[in-house]
């Protein structure tokens, strides 16, 4: 009897301990994933910042720090204009992406995979030629602005590719999905239920909206804001291919200065900065949110 | 919302007055942080500088079959053998020596074709290529200084030193031409579409024209921008001091800021100027022949600028680790053969570094019989852009040569211009 007893404890001890090593054994892959290519490759991109040197004759550290002033100084007005570029984007593609994605999950019915479908189309062709094509569309004698040129709708010599106007609309165009999705998914997990009861207690559908499903939908707008203003702020695609003179962004100078000047410790330097300017606008704007754990909205 | 939960805060405040200060969590966090610091001040990265390659380097080599080829597009004659596209001259060649030739149109631009093969050579591999085609400035400054090209066998040569003309030998950038020798040469000057653009085009200054507003192309790189520059403010960039580069970049600046320039391009200019997005850019010669030849209708211009222009070379040579080295010095002593040399200025419209090409050309030209082929054959034995005169010769700078000290002041000073 005893005997058993004890056995059967330790039977259930084991598989408790167990359960709890397989957490970790799962988390494994993941974390080693991460460790090699996010974490070792963080701590060297840190070291690199603060070294001196040039590329034949390599670098060692020095702990130059200075580095980091030097490039905000002589990059600032890239920095800040790519900054602006997200803000702009980010809200544009909110505000195309909620009237959206609340269609699709109200009222798409049974085709909302189709509409969901319609909208990730475009991802099956390559970032790139997508954005090439928007120099098609925008060329001053292309058929839109060719077509607004002969009706006299706009003066002979209006121009949009070159300009900032281009590289924010192509910016909204190529991350415009990533807002769709996370709103769809968090509008799709509203219960309906929900605005019937502000119905019956006389809300307005203004009302409804702006106090019901606005602030259940928050986490939605965290994650969508999250996946398009941080790879916004550091894209440098969209300004090389339909930016002109002045609409360059940062990440247009960091892979200069890597690949062409081959200036490491300027180019580490640089995107710390941004990495670091990215975390602490997102952190404030999650207090601002009013979200209490920035993880867990993240992680929606 | 929240409930009143004295939780985990609570007991573990109440933990901390009975227990130790340091939990093994913080231990291991401190360690963590420990070692982060210790990575980063260990750290180093080393210079990529190879060893320098031995001087009886080519005692043991023998020859062989092949040779891989990389090269930028269009950049070699084209002929159609029963419906599928040849180079002739390389037929030539397999036929001459028996060596088969991949030729790979991989080169773009510098900066990718450098960037792929620099880490590979940094490891110690071979890049695939026996010969490929650099053109002088940093990049082939940087890899003769990181030991990644082969000197060249002179004694494998002897066409290059019997046919080449006087500005192919001895290069500033490569003196007694040790490692390289050049393929083509072409000029940077202005590009204008005479369809918008209605005058002729002349000056450095046509660029800084108030009626070509928003329509003006610059290029967006640290070579042929600032070299242009300098030479457009009446300055030879061989010469140039600091001073002069800062005097070139403000004034490209201020083309810039008074909304002169539409953008900065790299290799895409073509395409806006042919549809009118540009009038007028600076661009390369044999661009904008080989746009002409290859679209019915279009008729874009080139000038070299009274001011002058700047004029480039791309330069065979022999990437270290190269499984062919001896097929590829074949090749370079075949290209400067003159009847092949003809064979392939007839083709590409740049300068040609075998003046006796010439001859040939007339002589392909007299044996033409279709009227239009003549007439293309004699315009191009003419043509200062191939064949250049002394006047044109008089007007045409070499790039700035720069020490690795000056490089980066010199790139801090332009790149500012196109990266705004």
């Amino acid at each position: 009897m005893t005997s058993a007893t004890s056995d059967e404890v330790k039977v259930g001890s084991t598989r408790r301990r167990m359960g709890r090593l397989t957490a970790y054994w799962l988390a494994l892959p993941g974390g080693l994933w991460l460790a090699i290519f996010f974490v070792i490759p963080m701590i060297y991109l840190l070291s690199l910042s603060l070294m001196t040197g040039n590329f034949i004759d390599g670098f060692t550290q020095t702990f130059h720090v200075s580095t980091y002033w030097h490039t905000i100084s002589l990059y600032h007005d890239q920095f800040i204009r790519s900054i602006i570029y997200a803000l702009i984007v980010t809200a544009l593609t909110i505000t195309l992406a909620y009237p959206m994605a609340y269609w699709i999950a109200m009222r798409g019915g049974k085709h909302k995979s189709t509409y969901l479908l319609i909208i990730l189309l475009p991802f099956f062709v390559s970032f790139v030629i997508r954005t090439l094509q928007w120099q098609f569309i925008l060329a001053d004698n292309g058929f839109v602005l060719g077509t607004l040129k002969d009706l006299h709708l706009v003066g002979s010599d209006f121009h949009l590719l070159a300009t900032p106007v281009a590289v924010i609309c192509g910016l909204t165009y190529n991350y415009l999905p990533f807002m769709v999705l996370p709103l769809y998914v968090s509008i799709e997990r509203l219960d309906p239920r929900l605005m019937e009861a502000a119905n019956d207690l006389y809300a307005s559908k203004l009302q409804a909206l702006l106090r019901i499903v606005f602030p259940l939908t928050i986490p939605g707008i965290f994650a969508g804001v999250i996946m398009t203003f941080v790879p916004v702020a550091s894209d440098f695609v969209n300004a090389q291919l339909l930016g002109g003179a002045k609409t360059t962004m940062i990440g247009n100078v960091i892979y200069t200065l890597y690949l062409t000047n081959n200036d490491y410790a300027a180019a580490s330097a640089l995107s710390f900065t941004l990495m670091g300017a990215l975390l602490i606008g997102i952190f404030i704007y999650a207090r601002a949110l009013g979200t209490k754990d920035v993880m867990e909205a993240a992680a929606l | 919302m929240t409930p009143v939960d004295p939780g985990p805060d609570g007991l573990a405040n109440l933990r901390g007055l009975t227990q130790r200060r340091f939990s093994r969590r913080d231990l291991m966090q401190a360690a963590a942080l420990l070692a982060g610091a210790g990575v980063v001040a260990g750290c180093s990265v080393p210079g990529a500088r190879a060893s320098a390659i031995p001087a009886d380097y080519w005692k043991d080599k023998k020859a062989s079959r092949s040779l891989d080829w990389a090269q930028w597009p269009l950049y070699i004659d084209v002929g159609k053998v029963k419906g599928k596209t040849v180079h002739p001259s390389l037929v030539e060649f397999t036929k001459r020596t028996d060596i088969q030739v991949k030729y790979e149109e991989v080169i773009q631009d510098m900066d990718s074709f450098v960037g792929t093969i620099r880490p590979v050579l940094a490891s110690h591999q071979a890049t695939g290529y026996d010969l490929m085609v650099l053109t002088n400035g940093i990049y082939l400054t940087q890899m003769r200084e990181l030991n990644y090209l082969i000197p060249l066998d002179h004694s494998r040569m002897p066409n290059f030193f019997k046919y080449a003309d006087k500005t192919a030998k001895d290069p500033t950038f490569d003196r007694g031409n040790k490692y390289t020798v050049p393929w083509q040469s072409g000029i940077t000057g202005i590009a204008y579409n005479p369809k918008y653009v209605k005058r002729p085009i002349t000056s450095f200054d046509d660029l800084f024209d108030p009626a070509f507003k928003g329509k003006v192309g610059m290029f967006a790189d640290n070579q042929d921008l600032p070299n242009f520059g300098l030479v457009g403010i009446g300055v030879d960039p061989a010469k140039s001091t600091e001073d002069d580069w800062r005097r070139a970049a403000d004034r490209l600046i201020k083309q810039r800021d008074e909304g002169f320039v539409r953008a900065y391009y790299q290799q895409d200019y073509i395409s806006p100027l042919s549809k009118g997005d540009l009038w007028i850019t600076m661009a390369w010669s044999g661009d904008i022949f080989q746009a002409n030849a290859s679209t019915p209708g279009l008729d874009l211009k080139f000038v070299v600028p009274e001011q002058g222009a700047v004029v480039w070379t791309d330069n065979l040579c022999i990437p270290r680790y190269s499984r062919n080295p001896v097929s590829a010095m074949e090749l370079i002593n075949f290209a400067y053969d003159p009847k092949i040399a003809a064979m392939i200025a007839e083709y590409v419209n740049y300068f040609t570094p075998v003046p006796t090409a010439r001859k040939y050309i007339l002589d392909d030209a007299k044996a033409a019989t279709k009227k239009a082929d003549r007439e293309s054959l004699l315009q191009i034995a003419d043509s200062p852009l191939v064949f250049p005169t002394k006047a044109m010769e008089s007007k045409l700078y070499r790039y700035a040569t720069l020490t690795p000290e000056e490089v980066p002041v010199w790139n801090q000073i332009f790149e500012p211009v196109y990266e705004s």
